[in-house]
């Protein structure tokens, strides 16, 4: 597929309608016949990251491989609020089985789809799999299992989508919890507040250190970014990992209307970088565009409001912004070549 | 076809000749040569269309299973002990799911204190997991489970858990009918799935169930499991017209018709068992023994037919349910409930410990005198035990009791005392 060159003062922003790009090149979202894998009447709260970043996510698998998907999900918000049976929200084959084996479970369903395919006659099986869970699901309680499907490099994409603490359960702290974060088991009391600083698992990174085909961290504030990261994980076989952002209202305390600003704003402060990688290389960075202080980030979410009011920790701020920074260092996210990089996936692969 | 072979071999040609298609496993003794077999016939080719996954823990094993079992694969595995307890919430949701999995327990003790060989504690731990547990007396009962096995489950749509004595069988070699494929092929279908991931008709799997409605998904499993009480006896009759022997069925009886006192076990120690019941009857002693094929489901009717006329009960079981006794007695005395017998419970074989035709003697003789106590350890060391409660009843700090057992029994250091 050719790159279209996008002009950005076209619109002023980042929103590029549909209408100005070539058919194959418009979002999934946007199309008619898409699978809507993810049906409307779920029960997400108002604003649920994880319920935009998987519907994004499925129905771009599923135009990516034909309709041939099957789903296999972690115990956690997705998997109850999309089956309080008799409803069902997934208009595609789907497997809950237990918190931790989504990887595992995935496993055994690409292993008895490979043999179908032998006993067919075919090379290779043309049914996929996807598993998908929380960050507690995913960092924690799934992470031995993720990591004997990636050491296998079993062909399976496992698409976590990181809302950075146990939502499911009441807001209790995970390996993917940031620090000073106020959940229900680190409250904002005591000399350190909140979630203490240096612990955490940064799972994109361990997944990369697996060698795996591709690995690839995203947002609910770029969405066509996440439709090209999972249509090019399709088109690859072997494991591979998706890491999304999706924030919170509830666990964050944020406005529902601001799940798509604060995702940007993760993004934008550098305190989420957004890449991709190949068999253990970064291979692709999505630049800041305009960077932001981390203040801008942690003020609208009522789980940092200890950092601020009468007397901001301004010393724990700039902990935070040591730590964005830190990571526009490291990745490179402030570039020259400012928002070109891979932005509409449209270069060839 | 007659093979001097291991008995994990055995097991291991029975579950290839029933066309497995996805088998996934964890090393853990005495399962290991099975798994080893196995690997092995699919790298080899010898084993075709058929996945080998090596797995990073027992709890993978499971949810692999889970995954291609509902994918529509014919799925097998293999256990024992701590890989049966790291597995147990895939377990549970295996037999929740409704999964046609077979896999074997080589039954091992539990730690801690940790210990390799053999008894049932495992796979009792489980006894009320939802899978069906049959448990096989010899080598050639083993493999010939294996085959029914995968007949029961996929017919009933539930797991089976086929249990052989750790190392007793799995590592003993002995003589080993392994059967033919044209055999196998008529006695067991290619797998029909009553539920699977097919994107032509997709299903979800695996949804919430509340109040409402999960009474009756657990009822159903009951339910099902009753219907194994009729299917396993049919299975067993439609593998001798075909194999030309009898293996599997829910109870098996040995000289029971005029036994005024019945032993009841479960697995290899029912060799022993008969042998020395042989011997007692020589002696004019009228004495038999009930063996217990399904353990789960557990066949109350036919367990009380065939005791309800002993004077009493000696259940010899490798298990104890700490903190009352036995578990399989309890389940023999629901069998009997209402009539008038004696019931012991003889705790035997734990950890490997040697069941002797010696200690039989001396126990069923108790039995017969009904000089037993209700609740029996055979060959229990009582110097040990009372020295070590004596310690404990002495000293604050008294010290990790198994390592003060071993030093008081010799096998560890004397001198350090």
């Amino acid at each position: 597929m050719g790159f279209q060159p996008i002009k950005f003062y076209q619109t002023g922003t980042f929103t590029v309608g549909n209408r100005l790009l070539p058919p194959e090149q418009r979002s999934v979202q946007a199309d008619m016949q898409r699978s809507n894998a993810l049906n409307s009447g779920h029960r997400a709260c108002q604003g649920c990251g994880e319920a935009l970043g998987a519907r994004y996510a499925i129905d771009a698998a599923m135009r990516a491989t034909g309709n041939q998907l099957i789903a296999v999900n972690a115990t956690g918000c997705l998997e109850v609020f999309s089956t309080p049976y008799p409803e069902t929200s997934w208009q595609l084959p789907w497997i809950h089985s237990l918190f931790g084996n989504a990887a595992a479970v995935a496993t055994g369903v690409a292993a008895a789809n490979k043999i179908r395919a032998q006993k067919e006659g075919q090379a290779e099986s043309q049914t996929r799999v996807i598993a998908q869970g929380g960050d507690g699901g995913t960092t924690d309680i799934g992470f031995g299992c993720l990591s004997g499907m990636f050491e296998r490099n079993d062909d399976v994409l496992y698409i976590c989508y990181d809302n950075q603490a146990y939502m499911n359960t009441g807001v209790q702290r995970s390996s993917a919890t940031p620090p000073a974060a106020r959940t229900a088991t680190t409250m904002p009391v005591g000399p350190e507040p909140g979630n203490v600083f240096g612990q955490g698992k940064n799972v994109p990174l361990i997944a990369m250190a697996h060698g795996i085909p591709y690995v690839a961290t995203a947002t609910v504030a770029d969405l066509r970014d996440l439709e090209y990261k999972v249509k090019k994980a399709m088109g690859m076989r072997g494991a591979r990992y998706i890491h999304i952002f999706v924030p919170c209202p509830l666990g964050w305390g944020s406005a529902s209307h601001d799940t798509i600003k604060l995702a940007r704003l993760a993004k934008e402060t550098g305190l989420f970088p957004v890449f991709e990688a190949e068999y253990g290389e970064v291979t692709n960075v999505s630049k800041i565009r305009q960077k932001m202080a981390v203040e801008e980030y942690l003020r609208p979410q009522r789980r940092f409001a200890h950092l601020f009011g009468k007397s901001p920790k301004l010393d724990v701020i700039a902990r935070f912004q040591h730590i964005a920074d830190q990571n526009i260092y490291k990745f490179g996210l402030l570039g020259e070549d400012k928002a070109t990089v891979g932005y509409y996936g449209v270069e060839s692969v | 076809m007659l093979k001097q072979i291991e008995g994990s071999h055995a097991v291991a040609e029975a579950v290839a000749l029933c066309r497995p298609e996805v088998i996934c496993a964890y090393p853990i003794s005495p399962q290991t040569h099975i798994v080893e077999g196995l690997g092995e016939m699919v790298k080899s080719g010898e084993i075709k269309q058929c996945e080998f996954l090596n797995v990073e823990s027992e709890f993978a094993a499971m949810s692999v299973a889970i995954g291609s079992s509902a994918a529509g694969a014919r799925t097998y595995t293999a256990t024992a002990s701590q890989g049966l307890l790291f597995m147990v919430e895939a377990v549970y949701n295996a037999s929740g799911l409704g999964l046609p999995i077979v896999m074997t327990v080589a039954n091992r003790a539990i730690g801690a204190p940790i210990n390799i060989w053999n008894d049932h504690s495992d796979s009792m731990s489980q006894r009320d997991c939802g899978w069906i547990q049959i448990f096989a007396e010899t080598n050639q009962e083993a493999a010939d489970l294996h085959i029914q096995a995968f007949k029961l489950a996929e017919e009933l749509s539930l797991p089976v858990m086929v249990c052989m004595d750790g190392f007793i069988l799995t590592h003993a070699y002995e003589r080993v009918d392994i059967p033919t494929q044209a055999q196998v092929d008529a006695f067991l279908p290619p797998y029909s799935p009553r539920q699977v991931l097919d994107p032509a008709n997709p299903v979800s799997i695996g949804a919430m169930v509340g109040p409402e409605a999960f009474s009756e998904v657990r009822y159903l499993a009951h339910a099902k499991q009753m219907q194994a009480l009729e299917l396993i006896p049919k299975i067993s009759r439609e593998f001798q017209e075909i194999f030309g022997r009898e293996s599997g069925g829910l109870v098996r009886p040995y000289m029971l018709d005029d036994a005024e006192t019945v032993v009841v076990a479960l697995g290899s120690v029912l060799g022993t068992i008969k042998d020395t019941i042989d011997e007692m009857r020589a002696d004019g002693i009228s004495i038999g023994v009930l063996g217990i094929n399904s353990f789960r489901p557990f066949p109350i009717s036919a367990v009380r037919r065939a005791l309800s006329h002993a004077k009493r009960i000696v259940v010899l079981e490798k298990s104890l349910a700490v903190g009352i006794g036995g578990i399989v007695a309890t389940d023999v005395r629901l069998a009997l409930d209402g009539l008038d017998q004696r019931i012991y419970t003889v705790v035997a074989g734990l950890g490997g410990r040697n069941i002797t035709r010696g200690s039989l003697h001396r126990v069923f003789r108790m039995a017969m005198h009904d000089q037993l106590e209700p609740l029996h350890f055979l060959d229990l060391d009582w110097g040990v035990v009372n020295r070590e409660l004596d310690r404990e009843r002495t000293t604050r700090r008294s010290g990790p009791i198994a390592e003060n057992i071993l030093r008081d029994v010799g096998t560890a250091s004397r001198q350090s005392v």
